[in-house]
């Protein structure tokens, strides 16, 4: 039953590579998949407004090595910029700023190739995005010319390219996450405590005759023995005897579940010398959290119920998989087994075999989804261990943009006009009940003082000009007190940035690119707003 | 003291974006303690002191610089290591083995103009009140807690209720992975990091019959290495966690500790991770709460926003693994807080403990945290951990049950530690039933 771990020949030993050991802090979050993904990724920054954000992005993504980046930004380097650009000096003042700041940043990391524009060959954004290879992501900063947006845009529908705007300015800053379709993500990593999944309410014969080997005379142990057996197996005997009490019935309520907890903890012994029994605690605690029932967790039934409107996205790995998982979810009322046993108080043969249980009752069900996908057209081509990951992480996989996405649908229409609108009345509804529910006040009044300034490229606009594009955009906003007060904050920083804030953004953009690039946790959905007044963010989907 | 080479005030237009704010009231501004000629002018001359040259270091010294602090100090005794250079953006391959205060002050110095940074390689602990006392602000990137707690203690020791000057705001951030937190502390006002001190309980330890007879996981037969086959077998005079050579050896005992026991997963990562208890660190997120902790040091330094502290949420918790999420609240003072508070702290402990098992569990405990425990009850020395002499004389009650040496329900007892000298520990003993 247990696995062979390791060969008879001393396994070779070898210490990290120069580049391991370069990027260990963080090999430990994203593993060397993420890394590769990172590698291989092309990220366009297209700089304007004062500059700093992006640039500070940048650098947030060249040090933990990203492939390539280009900027494109058309300033020359002015004084203003050496009070608030760290990958700027004085021997750069009159020159490019695309160029100075990509000789500074590239600086970070020999590892990742930098580009800048416009230059002698390249001298429009157009043609930048006419001629270069495809673009991984896009970031670009706030204000932008309408016209260079309009391209951006039609890149990004084009190439299926995701979208990053970032507007950054004085206290306030927001950015806004457009990707190309619905996003889904596997490997979301979970915290550790959240993924226990042991299956004693659906035990397979397997699982049940390990458990009954080793408790069938579980009064005739010796106090060693029966303080080492594992608390899975304590409480698989004791549902045993609940259920032959309880007309085969296990304890579901919550009143049962402690009865039943009373039960587990009685059955400790307590005249040995330690007084009481630790694996038996172990059981007991476990009782509430791990007695449940299989469910469908909520992110997963938004992946089986998506409906796909784009037939290339519908036979891609990730939903083919789906596909599989659903049709074993459906055949067997339970998800696949992920395999993982927690560590709990038990002698090392004992334990080691209960996890070989576990982890051949995951590979029959990984293999089993296998099969399945390969009996899709097109699932042979799928990779097996993709389909491992889906069913280890099965539970926490997520989509994002699940509406958002597809291309077409008619819901997914819904304009972002619209939809701001009605993130408005229900902002401004819940900050009405705020002083009751405690609940923080919203930051859409920031979004929307900024969103109005986007396009300001040649002159900052007044407080009044500010409420007059807020009108516009969300009829009534302007008469909010709280809209009037971002407005006359956004005004005083006048489009300029602080170094701070810009930073803060900076590092929020680098961690969302991070993990749309690695597929890996899981990103914003859509738009995150930051207040370096009162020092919180709000995520809101508009 | 105003240094004669600092001169931004002749530079306004590199600093139009930064004074737009300084200089001129937002709906928010206090009017009452911000004067907008006043705020420029006091971050000239003010004297603000960063801990820390290492991930949050080297961001918060870019932060601060391009923030108006003209005259900063910064103390780490670290030298620079190759796994620093993903984050640690003013260090290069050429940099490795070199101070980290000493590249960091000098890269800085040199790309923004005007300022001055001053570098001093070396323990925190090197310096005493007379040094802290200049500063008008600390800014602390660490990531040890016993760091924290020293300086913590220290800045609240140093306050004088009749001295305007002597209370230092201290601003603290923190990461993992893309998790972290920024927090301003107003000694004696607001909760101090001692108060805070349960929000960052230590790892519970395998116990060492586990290690030693029942191993299951991989990190129990790396740390049986690491304990137990190392002492045993001295195969070097001292273990030197930065050693290659010292961490390849715990691996192969791990691995060959792990065939015998048929446990997967030990690997030359996870040894060094456990062995040198790694924190996964990335320039992303120590980009996010440096700024986070030098946005609140601008605001402090110059009333142009209110910050936090002053008087109501003082931590902001900042999480980037599912979606973005942040909480800015209030962390309450406490009344039995060691550092800031007056009462003694509850302590639950069983009357038939011996002193060992009470001195033993003051580690493990998240509201004490301290590994060399010497202990005092009403004026008798209980045990000592120092020196020798001392020590000896009063290891036989290490033996002793409490209830033997007389403790009763309710006693006060005195914990002092030599990484807090400055500090007593108060608590008051509760019997378990
Ligand atoms: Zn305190």
């Amino acid at each position: 039953m247990t696995e062979i771990v390791m060969s008879q020949t001393p396994p070779i030993l070898h210490g990290p590579s120069e580049k391991e050991r370069k990027y260990d802090r963080q090999l430990r979050l994203w593993a060397a998949s993420g890394q590769a993904a990172l590698e291989s990724a092309n990220i366009l920054l297209v700089n304007s407004g004062a500059g700093t954000v992006g640039a500070e992005t940048l650098k947030n993504l060249v040090l933990p090595g990203i492939g390539r980046f280009a900027i494109y930004d058309e300033a020359q380097v002015e004084e203003a910029d050496l009070g608030v650009n760290f990958f700027l000096d004085d021997s750069c003042l009159g020159k490019s700023r695309s160029q100075s700041l990509r000789d500074l940043i590239t600086e970070l990391n020999p590892d990742v190739q930098g580009t800048w524009y416009p230059n002698e060959g390249v001298k429009t954004l157009e043609s930048l995005l006419a001629d270069s290879p495809v673009f991984t992501a896009i970031i670009y900063t706030h204000p932008i010319r309408l016209d260079q947006l309009s391209q951006l845009k039609a890149y990004g529908q084009q190439h299926k390219t995701p979208l990053v705007a970032v507007h950054s300015a004085g206290f306030y800053s927001y950015f806004q996450i457009n990707l190309p379709g619905a996003f889904p993500i596997v490997d979301t990593h979970p915290d550790e405590t959240a993924t226990t999944d042991l299956r004693l309410l659906t035990p397979w014969p397997e699982l049940v005759a390990f458990a009954e080997g080793l408790t069938k005379d579980i009064g005739g142990l010796d106090n060693f023995e029966h303080g080492h057996l594992p608390y899975v197996v304590i409480l698989l005997h004791y549902l045993e005897q609940w259920k032959a009490a309880h007309d085969g019935k296990y304890p579901t309520t919550y009143k049962e579940k402690t009865e039943f907890r009373k039960v587990v903890q009685d059955a400790a012994r307590t005249g040995n010398p330690e007084g009481g029994e630790e694996n038996f605690d172990e059981a007991a605690a476990a009782v509430l959290k791990t007695l449940v029932p299989p469910s469908l967790p909520s992110g997963l039934k938004e992946v089986f119920e998506y409906e796909h409107s784009d037939p290339v996205e519908q036979r891609s790995g990730f939903w083919l998989i789906a596909d599989a998982v659903k049709q074993f979810y459906e055949k067997h009322q339970c998800l696949p087994l992920p395999g993982k046993l927690p560590d709990m108080k038990a002698q090392s043969k004992v334990y080691i075999q209960l996890q070989g249980i576990y982890k051949a009752k995951a590979r029959k069900d990984a293999a089993e989804i296998l099969q399945m996908v390969q009996a899709a057209p097109g699932g042979e081509r799928v990779d097996p261990a993709e389909v491992d990951l889906f069913c280890k992480n099965a539970a926490f996989v997520k989509l994002i943009n699940a509406t958002g996405g597809g291309g077409s649908s008619s819901s997914s229409k819904i304009s972002r006009a619209d939809r701001l609108k009605s993130a408005a009345a229900l902002e401004f509804a819940n900050d009405e009940t705020a002083a009751f529910t405690l609940a923080p006040l919203s930051l859409l009044p920031i979004y929307l003082a900024l969103q109005a300034t986007a396009h300001a490229v040649d002159k900052p606009l007044n407080a009044d000009g500010i409420l007059a594009v807020v009108a516009e955009q969300a009829p009534g906003a302007e008469q909010n007190e709280r809209v009037v007060q971002a407005a006359q904050e956004v005004a005083r920083a006048a489009g300029g940035e602080l170094h701070n804030v810009s930073a803060l953004t900076g590092g929020m953009v680098a961690q969302e690119l991070i993990k749309i690039v690695t597929k890996q946790y899981i990103p914003i959905d859509n738009t995150c707003v930051y207040d370096g007044i009162v020092a919180r963010c709000q995520v809101l989907r508009l | 003291m105003t240094s004669t080479e600092v001169h931004p005030a002749s530079e306004p237009a590199r600093w139009v974006y930064l004074d737009r704010i300084r200089t001129r009231p937002g709906p928010s501004t206090n009017p009452d303690v911000f004067s907008p000629e006043a705020a420029a002018a006091a971050m000239e001359t003010m004297k603000i002191l960063v801990i820390g040259a290492g991930g949050l270091g080297c961001e918060i010294l870019k932060n601060l610089a391009l923030s108006g602090f003209k005259d900063i100090h910064v103390i780490d005794m670290d030298t620079i290591d190759i796994s620093n250079l993903n984050r640690q953006f003013l260090f290069r391959q050429a940099d490795v083995g070199k101070y980290k205060a000493e590249v960091a002050a000098r890269f800085v110095e040199k790309r923004v103009k005007g300022i001055k940074i001053t570098p001093h390689n070396c323990k925190i602990q090197d310096f005493d009140e007379d040094f802290y006392m200049q500063f008008q602000l600390v800014v602390c990137g660490l990531d040890s807690i016993e760091a924290r707690r020293w300086i913590n203690a220290t800045l609240v020791n140093m306050v004088d209720e009749d001295v305007e000057d002597s209370y230092k705001p201290l601003i603290d951030g923190g990461t993992e992975g893309f998790k972290g937190q920024a927090r301003v502390i107003i000694p004696t006002i607001t909760s101090c990091i001692e108060c805070q001190l349960d929000m960052h309980a230590p790892r519970a330890a395998v116990p060492l019959c586990t290690l030693a007879s029942i191993p299951r996981q991989p990190e129990h037969c790396i740390e049986w290495a690491h304990l137990i086959a190392w002492d045993q077998e001295k195969p070097f005079p001292q273990l030197d966690k930065d050693d290659p050579e010292h961490i390849t050896w715990l691996y192969q005992k791990a691995l060959e500790r792990a065939a015998e026991f048929n446990i997967p997963g030990v690997t030359y990562s996870l040894t060094q991770g456990v062995v040198k208890n790694i924190i996964p660190a990335i320039a992303a997120t120590n980009s996010v709460i440096a700024a986070a902790c030098c946005n609140e040091a601008l605001k402090i330094a110059s009333n142009c926003a209110p910050a936090l502290g002053f008087p109501e949420a003082n931590y902001m918790m900042y999480s980037g693994n599912d979606s973005i999420y942040t909480y800015t609240f209030k962390h309450e003072k406490k009344d039995d807080c060691p550092v800031c508070g007056q009462l003694a702290r509850n302590m639950d402990v069983d009357p038939t403990w011996t002193l060992r098992e009470l001195v033993d569990s003051f580690a493990a405990r998240p509201e004490a945290q301290l590994k060399k425990p010497s202990v005092r009850a009403e004026g008798r020395t209980l045990y000592m951990q120092s020196p020798p002499s001392l020590e000896a004389q009063t290891r036989p009650n290490l033996d002793r049950t409490l209830v033997e040496l007389g403790l009763e329900e309710g006693q006060e007892i005195a914990v002092t530690d030599p990484a807090f000298a400055t500090v007593t520990f108060k608590f008051k003993l509760k019997f378990k039933q």
